[in-house]
């Protein structure tokens, strides 16, 4: 009876959850002491107070030069790293708080998405390896269960199935990338975090991985941060846009609005490196 | 600096760390330098409970360390029983013999390695490389003391070469260009013995490493600059495999002392080799622990070495990285 | 006028372990003017790297040239010695390679590495060496050229690197230089940077230029014409604002829709997909006969399966490869 009854409740809160943010970061502070051979001790602050707020099934692009902090945040957001000071908020709780063993139930929930497909997946393994090793360290799952959740995950992510006893290094960069990312969804996550995870890909795979990022977002409800220095592609997919400088967010807000009307020099910079294609105007097209 | 520094720290406790030890293990053996004198009717019980007293044989193991230690400071290394006098002396004229063979053959063995890795490092895969490959595996298979045992027989045999030693008995009696000419003769076999024995580890490792480098994007991207071939061998190839080369380098210095024992031995040369031998059957404690020590301090200085070059050859070591 | 290198019917192909020969160039053409910027456009397994080795013939152990012609100053390339190949790579042609991280030797200075490049080609005395590798940083790094110049690549950034290879290949004040996605490891605005320096080396008068890219944008405004691969195969060659405004070639208009704008306002205020082509167009993936597009192609017909369509003059300087466009 005390069991139902719990259930119910969470699923009560389950629906209030929509006006709960997933993530929220509060006053992120990362500094590197770095020792040069002189003898003085150099401090490098990678992080200077970041906050920001994410809400399931949404996404939140992080755009910056090389240097303003992206890849430290997306370490210390996916527990790679320890903040200096700060708090992280994962689904109400504080993950920088937490020991060991419960920061290990958090891991799963959170996971990354790196921009080299090649250097990420371990090359000697085969593809069915590289999903199921996940699973293997939940150990949950028998061999026969593990070989059907890896099936599914290829299916899902769009790669045909009969890829699995093959090396990464046969897969082209377009389908190591769906690799890792049906890797990452092994886990069930709640979060994925890509850091420039389309950078490494040519154009047209660039479009179609974004594709796969936007289905699954709307089936799954995954919510995404987005680390890029292409600034189009966070405004195509992005709800949310913070532009980060020297490790501080210097504007953040609606995608949207910021790009149509941007209001820190460091977002009107960005935008005006963001090479521009010649469209083609409809007229034209007759011809 | 403070890398430096560091290792240099970090080398002399290993040299007092192997100093203790090496006493301790041989101080704690069965059985002493008495031991045979005990067998021999003609020496009574109380001369040697006085011999031993005399050499502070009855004083506890840290006294002995303590004292034997002030001896090294002291420059004489403790007392050799077997030869009557300090071991310091002893043991450098050894080391000297030992050295004019090791440095030989090291510098001969490298100025061979580094041309052949090299050739064959271009022709991976290729027969001549493969050729080569097999050479090495089979002197690497042959056993250091088949190699001084073939060569001996060889000596025998062609009467070209002495049979053992350093010099022949009439040494004393020759010119001084004859003296050269002797001690040449007598050093021929026991270097190529030497040689042999380390070439093949130098050749495949400096091939491994050039091989590596020649893959290497900057190589291709020098060659498409049209840097002409030597200079992409000598200036580019070479300086980004050196690292290996380097530690492999330090540990060739480092086993200068140590490396040739079976050699000298065999091929009677009088280095430290056959000393030790001597000196354990004997339980000559304080020659032991002396060669030990000095062994020990090439290898350590060996090692040292190679951190030096590696620190001065290679800048991702030495410096920062700043931008990213 | 006469074009500066003239690349007749390439075709290259690399050797797998097993044997089989597969291939990466199918018959490329066209001629570079002097002075002018040509854009090659290509994606993964299109042969727009192998297109840049093969004019220097540096290819790997397995590169194999099947046939063709490379003409440069009155020489086929692919037929010259290699100690003419020597003299001309780095001297007369210039190749910039993709990842400045990589394309660097780790231990040596920055500026020691420009020095070898003249010393390569016959400059006289050291000290006009040194004095040569001055300038030569000077063109490419305004302010910090001294800096530059006793750093190691670790010390650089990425942008710095990729300026320290265009030192090197303008070093020797070649007549061509072919860039291989020279910005693709760069941010936004590094990128930019790196752009301007071209432009900047290209009014200097007399550089002619490849760059190689999967980007189209950035070839907007920089590029004088543009010439797409795929598969191996040229598909669309032609002016830059033609190609790149009204392109012709299905694969080239497809490219082109599927990269998102920052400008374009979304529908509805809700995310919207992008049109993507489907499939991949790695070498394995390629067809045997007829067009390579084929498979992937939305406007596909009968006749592309069976036979590979030729380069069609669309107008005197623009060409597309497609049956839609045979009378």
């Amino acid at each position: 009876m005390w069991f139902l009854v719990s259930s119910m409740k969470v699923e009560a809160s389950a629906c209030g959850q929509n006006m709960q943010p997933l993530l929220k970061v509060e006053n992120l502070v990362k500094r590197y002491a770095r020792r040069s051979l002189v003898g003085a001790r150099e401090e490098l602050l990678a992080l200077d107070g970041v906050s920001f707020t994410i809400f399931p099934g949404t996404t939140l692009a992080v755009v910056g030069e090389s240097g303003s902090g992206k890849s430290t945040l997306a370490s210390c957001l996916a527990c790679l790293e320890s903040p200096t000071t700060g708090n992280i908020w994962f689904e109400g709780k504080d993950i920088v708080k937490l020991e060991e063993r419960a920061r290990r139930q958090v891991r799963p929930k959170i996971q990354l998405i790196f921009q080299d497909p090649a250097s990420s997946l371990n090359p000697r393994w085969s593809v069915l390896d590289i999903l199921i090793e996940p699973l293997i360290l939940e150990s949950k799952f028998t061999r026969e269960e593990m070989k059907q959740r890896a099936s599914s995950l290829l299916e899902r992510v769009g790669l045909s199935p009969d890829i699995v006893e093959r090396p990464p290094s046969e897969l082209s960069g377009g389908q190591r990338q769906r690799l890792a990312i049906a890797r990452a969804l092994a886990l069930e996550p709640k979060l994925l975090i890509l850091d420039e995870a389309l950078s490494a890909l040519d154009c047209s795979v660039q479009a179609q991985i974004a594709n796969l990022l936007m289905d699954l977002q709307s089936s799954l409800g995954m919510t995404y941060l987005f680390i890029t220095h292409d600034l189009a592609m966070a405004g195509h997919l992005a709800d949310d846009l913070a532009v980060m400088n020297r490790g501080r967010i210097v504007e953040q807000g609606p995608a949207e609005e910021i790009l149509k009307q941007p209001g820190h020099e460091t977002t009107r910079q960005l935008l005006a490196a963001v090479p521009r294609m010649i469209r083609a105007l409809p007229e034209l097209e007759q011809q | 600096m403070r890398y430096l520094l560091g290792r240099l720290s970090h080398a002399l406790f290993l040299l007092a760390g192997v100093s203790i030890l090496a006493f301790l293990f041989t101080a704690l053996a069965p059985g002493n330098y008495f031991d045979e004198m005990r067998l021999s009717p003609q020496i009574g019980a109380e001369t040697i409970a006085a011999l031993r007293a005399q050499y502070g044989f009855d004083k506890p193991l840290p006294v002995r360390y303590v004292s034997w230690l002030s001896s090294v400071i002291h420059g004489e290394m403790g007392f050799s029983f077997a030869y009557n006098s300090p071991v310091a002396p002893l043991l450098l004229v050894r080391a000297r013999n030992t050295l004019l063979l090791t440095i030989t053959a090291t510098l001969l063995a490298w100025a061979i390695a580094l041309p052949l890795g090299v050739w064959s490092a271009e022709r991976v895969g290729r027969m001549p490389d493969r050729l080569l490959s097999w050479g090495t595996a089979a002197l690497l298979v042959i056993p250091d003391l088949a190699l001084a045992l073939g060569l001996l027989v060889f000596a025998v045999r062609s009467g070209w070469f002495p049979t053992g030693g350093m010099a022949s008995v009439d040494f004393e009696t020759l010119s001084p260009l004859s003296k050269l000419r002797d001690l040449a003769l007598h050093m021929i076999l026991p270097v190529t013995a030497l040689v042999l024995s380390s070439l093949p580890l130098l050749v495949r490792h400096v091939r491994a490493a050039v091989a590596d480098v020649l893959n290497a994007p900057f190589l291709l991207a020098a060659l498409g600059h049209g840097i002409p071939r030597r200079t992409l061998l000598y200036r580019y190839a070479l300086p980004a495999a050196a690292n290996p080369l380097i530690s492999l380098f330090g540990f060739s210095i480092g086993v200068l002392l140590s490396g040739s024992l079976l050699i000298e031995v065999v091929m009677s040369w009088p280095g430290l080799g056959p000393l030790l031998l001597e000196a354990i059957l004997a339980r000559d404690l304080y020659v032991v622990v002396g060669e030990v020590l000095f062994s020990t301090l090439f290898l350590v200085g060996g090692n040292l070495l190679a951190d030096f070059l590696l620190y001065w050859a290679d800048p991702r070591i030495r410096t920062e990285s700043s931008a990213r | 006028m006469t074009s500066v290198l003239e690349i007749q019917d390439l075709q290259v192909s690399y050797r797998s372990r097993g044997g089989a020969l597969s291939p990466a160039l199918a018959g490329v053409s066209f001629g570079l003017m002097p002075g002018e910027i040509m854009g090659v456009l290509g994606e993964s397994g299109s042969g727009k790297s192998t297109l840049a080795v093969s004019v220097v013939r540096l290819l790997p152990g397995n590169g194999e040239i099947i046939r063709g012609a490379v003409h440069f100053e009155g020489k086929d390339l692919l037929r010259a010695r290699p100690d003419e190949l020597q003299q001309i790579r780095g001297r007369r042609i210039s190749l910039i390679f993709q990842e400045p991280s990589l394309a660097l030797h780790p231990t040596m200075r920055a500026g020691e590495q420009v020095r070898q490049v003249l010393a390569a080609h016959g400059s006289p005395g050291k000290s006009t060496l040194s004095e040569r590798t001055r300038q030569v940083l000077a063109e490419v790094f305004p302010e910090e050229a001294d800096r530059i110049r006793r750093s190691y690549p670790h010390q650089l950034s990425g942008g710095q690197r990729q300026r320290v290879l265009i030192a090197q290949a303008m070093a020797c004040g070649p007549s061509v230089v072919i860039a291989d996605e020279p910005t693709a490891s760069l941010d936004a605005a590094t990128q930019m940077e790196i752009l301007a320096v071209f432009r900047t080396l290209r009014e200097r008068g007399g550089l002619a230029m490849i760059f190689i890219t999967h980007n189209p944008a950035l070839l907007s405004g920089f590029a004088d014409r543009v010439l797409i691969l795929y598969g191996g195969r040229v598909v669309e060659c032609g002016p830059a604002e033609a190609v790149l405004a009204s392109p012709r070639h299905p694969y080239t208009k497809a490219l082109f829709e599927s990269i998102p704008a920052v400008s374009e306002g979304r529908a509805n205020g809700r995310k919207t997909k992008l049109p993507v082509i489907l499939g991949d167009s790695s070498r394995s993936s390629l067809p045997r006969r007829g067009c390579p597009f084929e498979p992937r192609c939305t406007e596909k017909m009968n006749i592309c399966r069976e036979r590979e369509p030729a380069l069609v003059n669309l107008s005197e300087f623009h060409v597309v490869s497609c049956f839609k466009y045979e009378s």
